[in-house]
């Protein structure tokens, strides 16, 4: 079946079969590999793609499901001149080592300052919480996310 | 794993729904997916067809009045997290759903999948049935309201035939100043409760509790009231001797499931503990 959506900021037409995620979809289909699968059952976080501002699991959606929506993945995040606040964040503060769990760390942190550039430490926690790395120990990474902050707070999507 | 092969259609009416609902034995319905997709990922279930809701009018408001609150099928836990008036108009409902899984799932998964997934742990199924709500439904038979007492029929099972669908969530109203408390305890936040206890009662002129209503999930096969532990309630002070023989009476009225997670003994003595903070809590006024 063909679906139509928008990735990135481009516009996207894919022909899938019913039965393929979003996840697959994005990395097999549109050579979007920068989303990491994980668990592909919804614990592990990795997925984690942004659509229509939303944060959701990109294995517990299929592709269908995003026809007409706007979707965002770690790929959309960067800029051409470089690191955004975010990612300058992560990599200041050593919030990650081996790297498979970042992007999911990344969409999931940003579609979360995008809607509460005030969130705690408290909120930052139990939001990550949906997100596994086995590399950090995790504080670098809520360190990194809390730094962030103020160039969400600035206006804007950074 | 990836899913086992089956077709696709987004009906536009709830109409055109439940006709392919009932042409097609095989078929499921799909709206946030965030039960379904698992179980499909992991081949426990192959339907032949999914029928996606996502194109179905309505059926995501959250209407709040005189008559109490009404959750169409398509709210999703975000949704309930975010509705100020539900801070009054329902705080068992709301403080339950915090509960409720991670970010990314409470931004997509439903009441109606909740419901209609019936897993024995899930809050809202708790919440229902510790409230007596009503569900309503339509099918090709038309349409029909099913009290949540005799909706949820075991573990992942419930009354509603193939070609039903889920429309609204009824919850009566929740008069000012009612005592409440929800509890419950997980490994880790955001996984399922290896049981959960909700609760509320109101006070007479006297101060003693009427109307106690005490329902508990992950302790049986489906989320269940406990009367012995209301009646342990109604027409007394909710102290302290109260409330031991309440969370004597719960540790005892249930006969909860062994797992990987807890043995039935460490889950029948949960209910008891939780059962416990709960009244402390609700007889403090400090239930958030």
């Amino acid at each position: 079946m063909n679906i139509r959506f928008e990735v990135n900021g481009k516009p996207a037409e894919v022909a899938v079969e019913p039965r393929t995620n979003l996840a697959d979809c994005l990395r097999y289909h549109l050579r979007l590999t920068g989303t990491h699968v994980g668990c592909e059952h919804g614990v592990c976080g990795a997925c984690t793609v942004i659509v229509d501002g939303a944060a959701v699991r990109a294995c517990l959606m299929l592709a269908a499901q995003a026809e007409g929506t706007s979707i965002v993945t770690v790929e959309g995040l960067s800029r051409d001149d470089g690191l955004t606040p975010l990612q300058a964040a992560f990599r200041k503060r050593h919030a990650l080592q081996c790297g498979f769990c970042t992007p999911g760390m990344l969409t999931t942190a940003h579609a979360l300052l995008s809607e509460e550039p005030d969130a705690d430490e408290d909120r930052i926690r139990s939001v990550l919480s949906g997100n596994l790395c086995r590399c950090t120990g995790y504080i670098p990474i809520v360190e990194a996310v809390l730094e962030a902050r103020a160039a969400y707070r600035q206006g804007g999507k950074p | 794993m990836k899913p086992p092969p089956f077709e696709y259609q987004a009906p536009a009416t709830i109409g055109e729904a439940v006709a392919l609902l009932a042409a097609d034995p095989g078929a499921k319905p799909i709206a946030g997916g965030q039960s379904l997709m698992p179980i499909l990922n992991f081949r426990l279930a192959a339907p032949s067809l999914l029928v996606d809701l996502r194109r179905l009018p309505g059926l995501g408001d959250i209407a709040v009045g005189a008559d109490g609150v009404q959750l169409g099928a398509k709210v999703r836990w975000r949704d309930i997290e975010a509705d100020v008036r539900l801070a009054t108009a329902h705080p068992l409902l709301q403080a339950a759903v915090a509960h409720v899984a991670h970010y990314q799932i409470r931004n997509r998964g439903t009441i109606g999948g909740s419901l209609a997934h019936a897993d024995p742990a899930a809050e809202l199924p708790g919440i229902a049935v510790t409230c007596e709500a009503e569900i309503a439904v339509v099918g090709a038979a038309g349409r029909r309201t099913i009290a949540a007492a005799d909706f949820f029929t075991g573990p992942l099972a419930t009354i509603l035939r193939g070609d039903e669908l889920i429309t609204e969530l009824r919850l009566p109203p929740w008069p000012q100043g009612r005592r409440w408390a929800f509890q419950e305890f997980a490994r880790r936040q955001g996984d399922f409760a290896l049981a959960g206890v909700a609760l509320f009662y109101d006070e007479d002129a006297a101060g003693n509790a009427r109307g106690a209503h005490v329902g508990v999930i992950g302790a049986g096969d489906r989320p269940q009231r406990l009367p012995a532990v209301e009646a342990a309630l109604d027409g007394r002070e909710i102290d302290e001797p109260t409330i031991q023989r309440a969370a004597r009476a719960a540790a005892g009225a249930v006969d909860p499931p062994e797992d990987l997670h807890a043995t039935s003994a460490y889950r029948r003595a949960l209910v008891g503990t939780l059962v416990e903070r709960a009244l402390r809590a609700a007889a403090a006024g400090d239930s958030r």
